[in-house]
C-alpha cells in the first residue's frame, strides 16, 4: 500500500484519516485506512463493489452511528478535531458535512420546503426565499423549477431530483459535501450537468465523491483514492486503500498493478 | 428459447392456448367475486332501507333530531342514540389516537432490542383479536369501579364544565356511563390505530430518514417532520378504520354504557348508542318500532360510510405531503 501524499497544492487538510479500521459487529469492512482530504478539492473514491467506499464516506458524517455494532478504530479528524470524540455532537457535525445519496431522495414535500428543511432546523433567520433561490441556482436547477416551487419535489425527473438533493445539501451551507454515486441513477446529460456543477461547487466546498464511473472520476476529481478488497487469513473480505494520489497520476501512471488494471477496466 | 422451435409464432399460440383460457377464467372469477362484494353491500342496504320505509314516511328527517323514544305511544326519534354514538366514538378517538401513534412510534424506532420489539408487536396484534364481549366483561369488572373513581375526580375538579357535571342531588358517579363506554372503545381501537400506524411508519423509505439525519436533524426532528408526515396517509387510514369500528361496536358498549333513553351533555351519565339500542330492543320489536330501529341502523350505516369515504379522501390528499 502506498499513500502518495506529494502535496503539490499547499491546501490544508479538512478530513484526516489515520490508520482507521471500520467494523460492523464482528465484520471488518475496512482496515488501516490513511487518507487526507484536501480543502476545496474534489476527491474521488473508486474501487470494486463492497470494498467499503460508502462505509468510509458515512464515517465522515457519522451516519453509520445508526447501524448497530458499527465501530471505528484509529482516528478520523475534521479540521484537527477527533470526529469520534465523545464531545462531538453528530447532529451538529452533519450540519457541517452534508451528504448526497446514490438514489435521489427528496422529501415528499414541495421543492421549496425540501430546500428550506435544513435551514429551518437551525432556525435560519435570513431571507428564506432568497436562500432557496440561491441554492437552486447553485445547483443549476433554478431555471427549470422557478415557476413551480410549490410542486412536490418527488414529481421531478430523476436528474432534477438529484440536483434538488444537492441544493438541499448546500442550503445549510456545509463545509464538506459527501456524494455517494450521485449520478448512478441518471442519464448521461443529467450526469454531465452534475459534473459541471461539481466544478462550480468546488469553489466553495470540499467534495468527496464515490463513483463507479472511471471517466467521471478522471473528469471531475483532483485526487483519487483506489480501494480494493483483499482476503484475510480467515477467509473474510476486508477493504483497504491501495493507492491515493492526484487523479492524473492514478489514471496515467499508477504505482500499483491492481490500480492500473482497475482504471483501465481490466479488473478481474 | 425460440431456437428450439423453427417457427416461433406457432410456439407462441401453442403456449397461450391453455394459459389464455386460464387467464380469462381467472379474470372472470375475480370479477364475479369483486362484484359479489358490491352486490352484498347493496343488498344489505336495500333490505334495511325497505324495512325502514314506514318509519321514514312517518317521521321523515326529523327522526334524527327528535329525542322521544316511546314504544307505548309509538313515537320514535333517534337523537339520543345518534348523539351517544358520536360522542362515545369521539371520546375513544381522542384517547386512542395520541396513545396509538405514540405506541406505533415506539415500536417502529429502534428503542428496544429487536426481539422484545417483535414480542410487543405480536402482543399488540393479539389485542386487536380479543372478542368484544371479553372487553365488555372486563369493562364491567375492572373499568366501571375505576371510572367511578376517575369520574368522581373529574366531577370534583372540572364539574363546572357541563361535560363533567352531575344532575342536582347526585354527588356520586354511578357505575356505567358514556365515559366507561368511551374508555372501553378507546382500548378496543388502540391496537388497530397502533398496528396500522406502525406499518405505515416502518414502510417509510429509509432513504428519507437518512436524508433528514444527513441534514443535521435530530431523531425527534426526523420523526416529527419527516417520518410522521410521510406516514400520515397510513395513520389517517388506520384512524378512520378504528373510528368505523368505534361507531359500530355493539357488545362491549351495550354492557357498559348504561342504556339511558335520553341524551345528556355530561359524559359521566348513562347514555346509549345506535348499536346498543339495536341490541337492546331488536328482539322484542315489531311494527313501527322495528321499522324505526331499521331507520337508526340506516343512519349508522350512513355514518360509517361517511367516515370511510372521508378516510379515502384524506388518505389521497395526504399521500403527497
Ligand atoms: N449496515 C451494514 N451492516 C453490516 N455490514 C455492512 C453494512 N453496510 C455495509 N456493510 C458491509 O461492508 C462492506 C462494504 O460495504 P460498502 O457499502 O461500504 O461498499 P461499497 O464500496 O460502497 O460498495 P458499492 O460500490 O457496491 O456501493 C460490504 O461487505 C458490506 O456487506
Ligand atoms: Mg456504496
Amino acid at each position: 500500500m502506498s499513500s502518495d501524499t506529494k502535496s503539490s497544492s499547499p491546501t490544508e487538510t479538512v478530513l484526516k484519516t489515520e490508520n482507521a479500521s471500520v467494523y460492523y459487529g464482528n465484520f471488518r469492512a475496512l482496515q488501516g485506512i490513511s487518507l487526507d482530504i484536501p480543502k476545496q478539492q474534489i476527491t474521488a473514491l473508486i474501487g470494486p463493489s463492497g470494498c467499503g467506499k460508502s462505509t468510509l464516506l458515512r464515517c465522515y458524517n457519522r451516519l453509520n452511528d445508526l447501524v448497530k455494532g458499527f465501530r471505528v478504530e484509529g482516528k478520523i479528524s475534521y479540521h484537527g478535531q477527533d470526529l469520534y470524540a465523545p464531545e462531538i455532537d453528530p447532529v451538529e457535525l452533519r450540519r457541517r458535512i452534508g451528504m448526497v445519496f446514490q438514489k435521489p431522495n427528496p422529501f415528499p414535500k414541495s421543492i421549496y420546503d425540501n430546500i428550506a428543511f435544513g435551514p429551518r432546523l437551525v432556525g435560519y433567520k435570513g431571507d428564506m426565499d432568497d436562500l432557496v433561490e440561491r441554492s437552486l441556482k447553485q445547483s443549476a436547477l433554478w431555471d427549470e423549477v422557478k415557476d413551480k416551487l410549490k410542486q412536490n419535489g418527488a414529481a421531478l425527473s430523476g436528474g432534477q431530483q438529484q440536483r434538488l438533493c444537492i441544493a438541499r445539501a448546500i442550503a445549510v451551507q456545509p463545509d464538506v459535501i459527501l456524494m455517494d454515486e450521485p449520478c448512478s441513477a441518471l442519464d448521461p446529460i443529467s450526469t454531465l450537468r452534475i459534473e459541471d456543477l461539481l466544478q462550480e461547487l468546488k469553489q466553495h466546498y470540499t467534495i468527496i465523491i464515490v463513483t463507479h464511473n472511471m471517466q467521471q472520476a478522471s473528469r471531475v476529481s483532483d485526487m483519487t483514492a483506489f480501494f480494493n478488497v483483499e482476503m484475510t487469513e480467515k477467509g473474510g473480505r476486508v477493504g483497504h486503500l491501495v493507492e491515493y494520489s492526484e487523479t492524473q497520476r492514478i489514471f496515467q501512471s499508477p504505482t500499483e498493478k491492481s490500480t492500473q488494471e482497475y482504471v483501465s477496466g481490466r479488473f478481474g | 428459447m425460440s431456437a428450439a422451435t423453427g417457427n416461433p409464432s406457432s410456439a407462441i399460440s401453442q403456449r397461450s392456448a391453455t394459459s389464455k383460457t386460464l387467464d380469462t377464467g381467472f379474470i372472470l372469477l375475480t370479477r364475479i367475486f369483486a362484484a359479489g362484494v358490491g352486490i352484498l353491500l347493496l343488498w344489505i342496504a336495500i333490505i334495511v332501507g325497505i324495512q325502514a320505509i314506514p318509519a321514514i314516511q312517518t317521521f321523515g328527517l326529523g327522526f334524527i333530531t327528535s329525542s322521544t323514544w316511546n314504544p307505548v305511544k309509538d313515537i320514535y326519534g333517534a337523537w339520543p342514540h345518534v348523539y351517544g354514538t358520536l360522542v362515545s366514538a369521539s371520546i375513544a378517538l381522542l384517547l386512542a389516537l395520541p396513545v396509538g401513534v405514540g405506541v406505533a412510534l415506539f415500536l417502529s424506532e429502534d428503542f428496544l432490542p429487536a426481539r422484545i420489539q417483535n414480542i410487543l408487536v405480536f402482543v399488540l396484534e393479539l389485542l386487536a383479536a380479543i372478542p368484544s364481549v371479553v372487553y365488555g366483561f372486563w369493562g364491567i369488572v375492572v373499568l366501571i369501579p375505576t371510572m367511578r373513581y376517575v369520574g368522581g375526580l373529574l366531577n370534583r375538579t372540572l364539574g363546572w364544565l357541563p361535560l363533567f357535571a352531575l344532575p342536582p342531588g347526585q354527588t356520586e358517579v354511578t357505575g356505567p356511563g358514556m365515559h366507561v363506554a368511551g374508555v372501553v372503545l378507546a382500548i378496543m381501537i388502540l391496537p388497530i390505530i397502533a398496528a396500522i400506524s406502525r406499518d405505515a411508519l416502518i414502510s417509510v423509505a429509509p432513504e428519507l430518514r437518512q436524508a433528514a439525519l444527513g441534514l443535521g436533524a435530530t431523531r425527534w426532528e426526523t420523526i416529527l417532520k419527516i417520518m410522521l408526515p410521510a406516514a400520515s396517509s397510513g395513520i389517517v387510514g388506520g384512524t378512520m378504520l378504528a373510528l368505523g369500528r368505534a361507531l359500530g361496536e355493539t357488545m362491549a358498549v351495550t354492557m357498559v354504557i348504561g342504556n339511558a333513553k335520553a341524551a345528556s351533555t355530561s359524559v359521566l351519565l348513562p347514555a346509549s348508542t345506535i348499536a346498543s339500542l339495536l341490541a337492546n330492543e331488536f328482539a322484542e320489536a315489531d311494527g313501527l318500532q322495528l321499522s324505526s330501529l331499521m331507520y337508526t341502523a340506516l343512519i349508522l350505516f350512513g355514518l360509517t360510510l361517511l367516515v370511510n369515504v372521508l378516510a379515502e379522501v384524506i388518505v389521497r390528499r395526504f399521500r403527497q405531503i
